[in-house]
């Protein structure tokens, strides 16, 4: 367990912490504000890896991909809202999930017609493909480094949305009284849309962000998805920041967990003993530290409601 | 306190009428006779599908105890029925064969997970409740995948069928299709009479109005907790058939869209009627099998297909057939 390994995966525990938090953001605003239940906001994720690649194809500039990716993952999203969504807002949990789970399997499976189930990946873009040297024995790679910053970049344009704008207050207003808000006069309808709108842009900027270095497959954003619930949870729903410090969090617990569980318990048990139990082990820390929180504070971290 | 419920009038609560008799009597006896389909069509075949059908009926019902009773909307099934499935596997892979310890294994085992994770996840409600379930089944998947001395993520392939008192009556598969529908039955009398129970009354109360259930002296919690508990371990059951039926167990029985089948089985059945459950877990095997026959992309039409029935069709398959409303 040498300091550069320490660190290199403390690094990718970063990477994918503001992963989960650009899903995780979206998703919490749309439970904390509209009271919805979202299971196809990994399937967007998905959509936005899938415009970005497509859109390289047909532009190989990676800036351009980017941006279409964001104007398609809006559109997708928007559309998704106006067709389908918006009709389940006032409904009971078990129909917005089991809706969102036919969504779920209508664009896993749309994508798979279309691209097929071999999973694509995307050229990065030059300038940003070489490696960098942090400390004596660490390279890592430029392009890791830019998606969290990225990442990190957008918390901080949230976070200045959320709290210092006036749409940003209706958010907030929404997440801690939405019925309150449209009895002020506020048109909810479209308040909710923006708010889909966003955390569809999110979700797909994380798509495409991650299209160069994972594997662009249909089902994709599935595993994701419940991560991201998961950072919901222990963040508490509605809460911006709470998100942040949770998908950090849950980031880097399960890649260090990942990564040293072994190490740890061949401390403490047999080396074939500490191999078995290792990964095992590693699996289940995320959702012990769930539990752990959930047991201390119910409402999780930054509860949006009082 | 509790003396209140205990005394409430029965009548409202009995069955209303004889005719309600008739879906599940025509139920079974329909599933009793689809094997004699095989001496159409391909014999295995049709009874390895037939037996497909009632082991996720039997699941089904174990989910609609929690769901259409208790209002749990619980992603935790498919974890349910991949521990049962591993119970057995895990026994058998240790030489272990005898069928009555492999079912006490899967119920076990299936328990005492619903039980740990109910007791936190049913601290919440709502959405909580929802992305907890999801969470704690998705670490039982990822925890079957890193069990490497059991296969990984490959799956682990069992070398044999278990035995009843070291004979294998078990390997016949018509003998199996039947013992797995005289399961289903058992559960099917056993859930039937827990939802009329005084117990079924408090649960349905609390899933109506907790408020109300509350203010007449019932804590919901342990309700609700039982009522998970008893769900999962049918679950397990079923679990444990469809690892015996496929001779092989692997993580994917435990991905969250299986769960996710599952409540659509429920759904589809129409909620909280038993007979919806077996229904909807019917339809929607025998849908899979039909469709994919016909386009591997058969999730292209069921989807937006399972969409259009939450939009429109409230009451299930059963209300559109009997026009009644359930749920």
């Amino acid at each position: 367990m040498s300091t550069a390994l320490l660190a290199v995966q403390t690094l990718n525990g970063l990477q994918l912490g503001v992963l989960l938090f650009l899903i995780a953001a979206g998703l919490t605003l749309v439970f904390g504000v509209m009271d919805f239940i979202n299971l196809a906001h990994g399937a967007q994720y998905m959509l936005g890896a899938y415009f970005a690649v497509t859109a390289y194809g047909a532009t190989q500039n990676f800036l351009l991909a980017i941006i279409l990716a964001l104007v398609g993952a809006l559109a997708a999203g928007l559309a998704l809202e106006v067709a389908i969504f918006r009709h389940l807002y006032g409904r009971d949990h078990l129909d917005q999930v089991l809706a969102t789970f036919g969504v779920i399997l209508f664009l896993n499976e749309a994508v798979r017609m279309i691209y097929g189930s071999t999973s694509l990946a995307m050229p990065m873009p030059e300038v940003l493909s070489g490696s960098i040297r942090l400390m004596p024995g660490l390279l890592y790679p430029v392009y890791r480094l830019v998606v969290i910053g990225a990442g990190i970049g957008v918390g901080l344009l949230l976070h200045v949305l959320v709290n210092h704008t006036r749409i940003g207050m209706l958010v907030r207003a929404g997440a801690s009284n939405a019925p309150m808000v449209s009895a002020l006069g506020v048109n909810i309808g479209r308040l909710f849309m923006i708010i889909f709108g966003i955390g569809a842009m999110l979700a797909g900027f994380a798509g495409a962000m991650v299209a160069p270095i994972f594997a662009v497959e249909p089902n994709m954003g599935d595993n994701l998805l419940i991560l991201a619930f998961v950072v919901i949870v222990i963040g508490g729903i509605g809460s911006v920041r709470g998100a942040f410090i949770a998908a950090l969090l849950v980031g880097l617990v399960d890649t260090l967990g990942r990564s040293f569980a072994s190490d740890i318990l061949r401390h403490m048990l047999s080396s074939s003993a500490a191999n078995q139990a290792g990964p095992a082990l590693a699996s289940t820390l995320i959702y012990v530290l769930m539990a752990a929180v959930l047991f201390f504070k119910p409402a999780g971290l930054f509860p949006a409601r009082a | 306190m509790q003396d209140i419920a205990a005394s409430m009038p029965m009548t409202q609560v009995a069955p209303r009428d004889r005719s309600r008799l008739i879906v599940p009597v025509l139920l079974f006896a329909t599933l009793a006779l689809a094997p004699l389909l095989g001496l159409v069509g391909p014999d295995r075949y049709v009874l390895a599908l037939f037996t497909r059908c009632v082991i996720f009926a039997i699941a089904a019902l174990g989910l609609d105890l929690a769901l259409g009773s208790g209002g749990l909307v619980s992603f935790d099934h498919a974890a349910f029925i991949g521990i049962g499935a591993y119970a057995a596997g895990i026994l058998t892979a240790s030489g272990i064969d005898d069928a009555f310890l492999l079912l006490f294994a899967a119920l076990a085992t299936s328990g005492f997970f619903a039980l740990a994770t109910g007791a936190i996840s049913l601290k919440t409600r709502g959405v909580h409740f929802i992305m907890i379930t999801l969470a704690f089944g998705q670490m039982a998947y990822f925890v079957a995948n890193s069990l490497k001395a059991y296969g990984g993520d490959d799956g682990l392939t069992l070398a044999n069928r278990s035995t009843i008192f070291g004979r294998d009556l078990l390997a016949d598969h018509r003998v199996f299709f039947y013992v797995s529908l005289a399961m289903l039955l058992a559960v099917y009398l056993f859930a039937r009479a827990v939802v009329r129970s005084r117990f079924g009354r408090v649960l349905r109360g609390a899933k109506e109005n907790e408020t109300r259930i509350a203010a007449i002296g019932f804590d919901p919690y342990p309700f609700r907790l039982v009522a998970f508990v008893i769900s999962g371990m049918i679950a397990g059951l079923a679990g444990f058939l469809l690892a015996e039926q496929s001779e092989f167990v692997s993580p994917a029985f435990m991905t969250w869209q299986r769960s996710g089948d599952l409540i659509i089985m429920v759904m589809l059945g129409g909620m909280a009627s038993l007979d919806g459950a077996i229904l909807g877990a019917l339809f929607v095997v025998l849908t899979e099998e039909l469709l994919s026959g016909f386009t591997e992309h058969w999730r292209v039409i069921f989807g937006p297909f399972l969409v259009l029935v939450v939009l429109f069709a409230r009451g299930g398959l059963l209300g559109l057939l009997t026009g009644r409303r359930h749920g």
